[in-house]
């Protein structure tokens, strides 16, 4: 597995050969609907985040001292950059995902979605991930 | 190639009023279609700032000085613009306020000092947050009870169940004029004659109306109606409450502090007279000119001619935007301001929006502080365009292309 790193670097690289903002985007919209879905029973109203704009579900799961998140949104711009951000946690140890940034989202010209004022629900799914991951750290210790 | 529309503006030349509507978003010429969300700013409303704050910036209402008297007659006329524009019969009937929420908290919490548990208070299933908000709040703490009046599926009052909703025990009536999430121009006529009828006062929020029409609050005969200066391109933070002199001298001062002031001892203190009375504090001086300036500069282009432009322009876009395959609009009204509210069938409003706004083109998506209508019609939003005088029936095409892009783009 690589670190989280190392997998934001990949996801960069991979994202310069877009030669403009549609390109880019068909891409998020194509992850997005490649997006593993969040199992029905998980998407009950605690792991819902509410926007303004569109909702998002993330579930946590704890496996070998590791965390796997699925995760599911109404929007599928939304959920493409959920399977971004998922494939740069999920599977990573919580103190990892703790030390971790979201930086390299500006570098592959979609910051916008992060943005708090968005109300898109993104901003509080990295929260989340990271407070999952100092719970769970605390239970590790 | 689509014929030109009918009604004659010259729109060449109020576009260079804006100096924003030159500029490139995402590398794009911006179109603006989020003017219910708030209006763009012309040179003469931004020159009429400049000038207060260059020439005439001083306190009111208390200085001897000539700064603060010429900043002084300034406020005051442009309490009198707004008094002649919206045909109020008094000018201390309107009260410059921060904007369209703050005159119904003002109205609401004034209320809120005499109703009882077997009061009620009337909204509607289309009010946006801010009307519904408040009025809980007051219910909340008096224990009065919040009556809904319901909505149809075109968007429109479901009055069937007027007599049952609006009766003896109401004491006040709020709802919006003009819908922001929905565009329909509400028949407010009905509600105020049937308010006053069972002896209740009736607030209108106008803040999406004003833009649009010929506001005469004498011949509504309305008790309370309130607008914001930033939707009829004024400055952001100024507003208007406009009240029956009756009623503004029956609710107690909303905030205290400054111009309100009478006399003050430990024992007592006495306010001012109205309209001082609720304009606590140094009000915004400049925005209730650049306010004034903007209303002026509205009537100079004519309100009636830009109702007209913008419901060409309205008719226009729905037509083009109805040949989508999958678009729905909500709010069907025949009787609508300039706003289109609509879903593509399997696409979310977000992924339109984010799309769209990459095309230079702003439109509002989400719930529009409205979720009671988004309920209604089980969505979680819409995309939202509302239309200007300063907007085109090019840019209404460049537009539709943009969202069957987006669409090709999400299918």
């Amino acid at each position: 597995m690589n670190s989280i790193k190392e997998i934001q670097e990949e996801i960069v690289d991979e994202f310069s050969i877009f030669e403009d903002w549609m390109q880019r985007y068909q891409y998020m919209i194509d992850l997005g609907k490649s997006l593993p879905l969040i199992e029905e029973k998980y998407k009950t109203d605690d792991k819902l985040i509410r926007g303004c704009q569109s909702r998002v579900w993330v579930h946590p799961e704890m496996k070998d001292g590791k965390l796997y998140f699925t995760a599911d949104s109404d929007a599928i711009i939304t959920k493409g950059i959920i399977a971004i951000l998922i494939r740069v946690f999920s599977g990573q140890t919580p103190k990892a995902i703790m030390e971790s940034d979201t930086d390299f989202i500006d570098e592959i010209g979609l910051k916008e979605h992060l943005s708090p004022t968005r109300a898109n629900g993104l901003v509080s799914m990295i929260e989340k991930i990271k407070i999952y991951a100092i719970n769970f750290q605390a239970k590790m210790n | 190639m689509s014929k030109a529309l009918e009604v004659q503006l010259d729109v060449e030349k109020i576009r260079s009023d804006y100096p924003i509507l030159s500029r490139k978003v995402n590398g794009q010429p911006l179109i603006y279609f989020d003017n219910a969300a708030t209006s763009q700013t012309p040179n003469q409303v931004v020159e009429a700032i400049v000038t207060y704050y260059h020439q005439h910036n001083a306190n009111i209402h208390r200085g001897v000085h000539a700064l603060s008297q010429e900043a002084t007659d300034l406020y005051e006329q442009a309490r009198k613009t707004l008094q002649k524009h919206f045909n109020a019969a008094k000018d201390k009937e309107i009260i410059f306020t921060a904007g369209t929420t703050h005159g119904i908290n003002l109205v609401a919490s004034g209320f809120g000092s005499f109703l009882t548990a077997d009061d009620e208070v009337v909204v509607s299933a289309m009010e946006h947050h801010s009307n519904i908000v408040p009025w809980q709040l007051v219910c909340e703490k008096t224990g009065a009870q919040l009556k809904v009046i319901p909505i149809t599926e075109k968007g429109e009052w479901d009055l069937t169940e007027l007599d049952t909703l609006i009766t003896e025990k109401t004491k006040i009536v709020f709802v919006n004029h003009v819908s922001n999430a929905l565009g329909t121009i509400n028949p407010v006529e009905k509600l105020i004659q049937k308010a006053h009828d069972c002896g209740a006062a009736i607030l209108l929020d106008g803040a999406q109306a004003a833009p649009h029409l010929q506001i005469d609050l004498q011949q509504l005969d309305v008790d309370f109606y309130t607008v914001s200066g930033h939707k009829m391109c004024g400055p952001t933070g100024i507003g208007m409450l406009y009240g029956k002199e009756d009623w503004l001298n029956k609710l107690p001062p909303y905030q205290g502090g400054g111009e309100m002031i009478d006399q003050v001892t430990f024992e007592k203190t006495t306010y001012a007279p109205l309209p001082q009375k609720f304009e606590a504090g140094t009000p915004n001086i400049c925005g209730a000119i650049a306010f004034a300036k903007a209303i002026d500069y509205l009537n100079e282009i004519g309100l009636d001619k830009i109702a007209a432009y913008e419901h060409e322009l309205l008719e226009y876009a729905t037509s083009q935007l109805l040949a989508i395959e999958g678009l729905k609009i909500y709010g069907t009204s025949a009787y609508k301001a300039a706003v289109i509210s609509f879903n593509i069938e399997g696409i979310h409003p977000y992924d339109l929006g984010t799309l769209i706004d990459k095309m230079g083109i702003a439109i509002r998506t989400g719930h529009h502080c409205a979720q009671p209508i988004m309920d209604f019609y089980r969505i979680p939003g819409t995309a939202r365009a509302s239309f200007a005088f300063y907007n085109t029936k090019e840019e209404v095409d460049i537009f539709v292309e943009a969202v069957k892009k987006a669409k090709s783009m999400l299918s």
